[in-house]
């Protein structure tokens, strides 16, 4: 059996005596969109951090087409071909735009997937982005927070990863501009990239991903699929728990 | 005779020599805090070794090309040794930890300059030629006056292509202004704080030749009161930003370097104390430093 994308066994973080993350099984497969979602303090951004490498788990497993980056540096989990889209962008708001991009190549690090490839990469991004094409010359600190998110996505689209984790990318977006993220996700899973996604907006998340698990207070509560994208009143039990 | 009629451009001209000597210390320093957010007191002590360095390297009769080599191999090494030893494996640990180790550091390396040369230290006279004058218009310039600008613009030059046009000056510049970002999007930390090191290092080599011509006794305290002063002038010209605080120590070394030939003889000893009573006085009216913008100008206060 081929290996998942990104599988996560037995996950747990813990911040002196707080235990963030309990027990957190999940897996994504090539080209999905795996939605995580839960209230504030569920433990969402810290089971992305786990996984890049941020905080060291306190138990279990975390695999990338079948071999462990638990315990790896950030920036050799990146190069191993997870990119971060982090939460509030954190874009290099003194850096010009293309500069910025041109730092999402360094998550490649000497993986040669598909060949090389950088120029037809950037096509591509462009197309997806056509504003970071049009203000590539700009430093990426005038642009708006919309614009700032597609920089931050499509940053993170240049290192070519296997496995792109979102840490709630339409957060203090307005409503177009969500439609436009989420209709950017929608291209980069055509593209058979594995999304991990972390949102706020429950329902629309489950109604997008291919698969959704809830977390609250660390563990797992349920795992939905878009025809439960209507059972609000499900997620909401769950939510409360 | 008043100060201002005293300021000659004879004196502009040693003034513009030490700045440009004290803005590559800046630059040295101001590299590693970028990256680290370290001030590295021990990069005076740096510049004492590679001064050994030449000083033992004449003492033996080395040709000139030989002992600015061993400078920059003693210089380098060091340099390294500090990164690898000290900063490595301390650098997760708080700023205050990191700082202590830096004294640390110094101290040693005085201690043992201090055992292995004595007190009364060397005298490093290979490159004393660069004293000589050269005639340019009215006013007598020291070769090493002329030699230390043109030095400090080609190392200044050669900064900005290698920040401005390469992808590991990119990664330095990303890696100064968020490092936790940029590690997240996979710029190597080892090799961006081994990079700084490196060339804060070959600064400190560059920056021993020149203060080795100016200042020819070579003791274990060598180059101590230059690093006080480019540190104040670093915080004064704003120590968030490279060209700020490369402006701080040009600024601070114009000063000292005309104050210091245009003051009388019984009055230069005061020059020191009324450098940092300015420094005082101008971070009091800009906390961001001298040359900071925007937000950077802003300093939170409590």
């Amino acid at each position: 059996m081929a290996d998942h994308a990104l599988e996560l066994r037995e996950l747990s973080v813990r911040y002196g005596a707080v235990d963030a993350v309990r027990g957190l099984s999940l897996v994504a497969e090539r080209g999905e969109v795996v939605g995580l979602i839960g209230p504030n303090g569920a433990g969402k951004s810290s089971t992305l951090h786990a996984i890049m490498g941020v905080v060291r788990p306190a138990g279990g497993e975390i695999l990338v087409n079948g071999t462990s980056v638990r315990g790896r540096r950030p920036e050799a989990v990146a190069r191993s071909g997870v990119a971060l889209v982090p939460e509030g962008r954190r874009i290099f708001a003194d850096l010009t735009v293309d500069e910025n991009l041109r730092l999402g190549l360094a998550g490649r690090g000497s993986r040669t997937l598909n060949g090389g490839g950088v120029r037809g990469d950037l096509a591509w991004v462009y197309e997806l982005f056509p504003i970071v094409h049009e203000f590539r010359k700009r430093q990426a600190g005038v642009l708006s927070g919309g614009q700032q998110q597609q920089l931050a996505i499509a940053r993170a689209l240049v290192a070519r990863p296997e496995v792109l984790l979102l840490d709630e990318p339409s957060l203090g977006l307005a409503p177009t501009l969500v439609d436009a993220v989420f209709g950017a996700l929608g291209a980069i899973r055509e593209r058979g990239v594995t999304s991990l996604l972390v949102e706020q907006r429950a329902q629309r998340t489950v109604a997008f991903a291919d698969r959704t698990y809830l977390i609250a207070n660390g563990e797992l509560r349920l795992t939905l699929t878009p025809k439960d994208a209507d059972d609000t009143t499900t997620m909401v039990a769950a939510y409360l728990s | 005779m008043t100060l201002v009629a005293a300021i000659t451009w004879q004196a502009i001209a040693d003034g513009l020599g030490l700045g440009a000597i004290y803005a590559l210390m800046a630059v040295g320093i101001g590299l590693v805090f970028g990256v680290l957010r370290l001030v590295n007191f021990a990069y005076g002590q740096l510049v004492m070794a590679g001064a050994f360095a030449l000083a033992v390297a004449g003492e033996r009769g080395w040709p000139q090309w030989a002992g600015i080599l061993l400078c920059f191999g003693v210089v380098l090494t060091l340099s390294f040794l500090m990164e690898r030893l000290v900063f490595r494996p301390l650098r997760a640990h708080s700023p205050a930890v990191m700082l202590v180790a830096t004294f640390a550091v110094a101290f040693l390396l005085q201690s043992i300059a201090l055992l292995w040369f004595g007190p009364l230290g060397k005298i490093a006279t290979s490159l004393a030629e660069l004293n000589q004058p050269v005639r340019i218009g009215d006013v007598d310039v020291r070769k090493i006056t002329v030699v230390a600008i043109v030095t400090a613009v080609a190392c200044l030059a050669a900064l900005l292509l290698l920040l401005g046009r390469t992808s590991l000056g990119l990664h330095m510049r990303a890696a100064a202004m968020d490092f936790g970002t940029a590690r997240l999007i996979g710029v190597d930390a080892n090799r961006v704080i081994g990079a700084a090191v490196l060339v804060s290092g070959l600064l400190a080599g560059v920056v021993a030749v020149m203060l080795t011509v100016q200042t020819p006794l070579v003791t274990p305290d060598f180059a101590l009161r230059d690093t006080i002063v480019v540190l104040a002038g670093v915080v004064l010209g704003g120590m968030n930003r490279l060209l700020t605080a490369t402006l701080g120590g040009f600024a601070i070394g114009f000063v000292s370097g005309v104050l210091g030939y245009a003051l009388p003889t019984d009055q230069s000893q005061y020059l020191p104390s009324f450098l940092f009573v300015a420094v005082i006085l101008v971070l009091l009216v800009r906390p961001g430093g001298l040359f900071a913008r925007g937000r950077d100008a802003a300093v939170q206060r409590v």
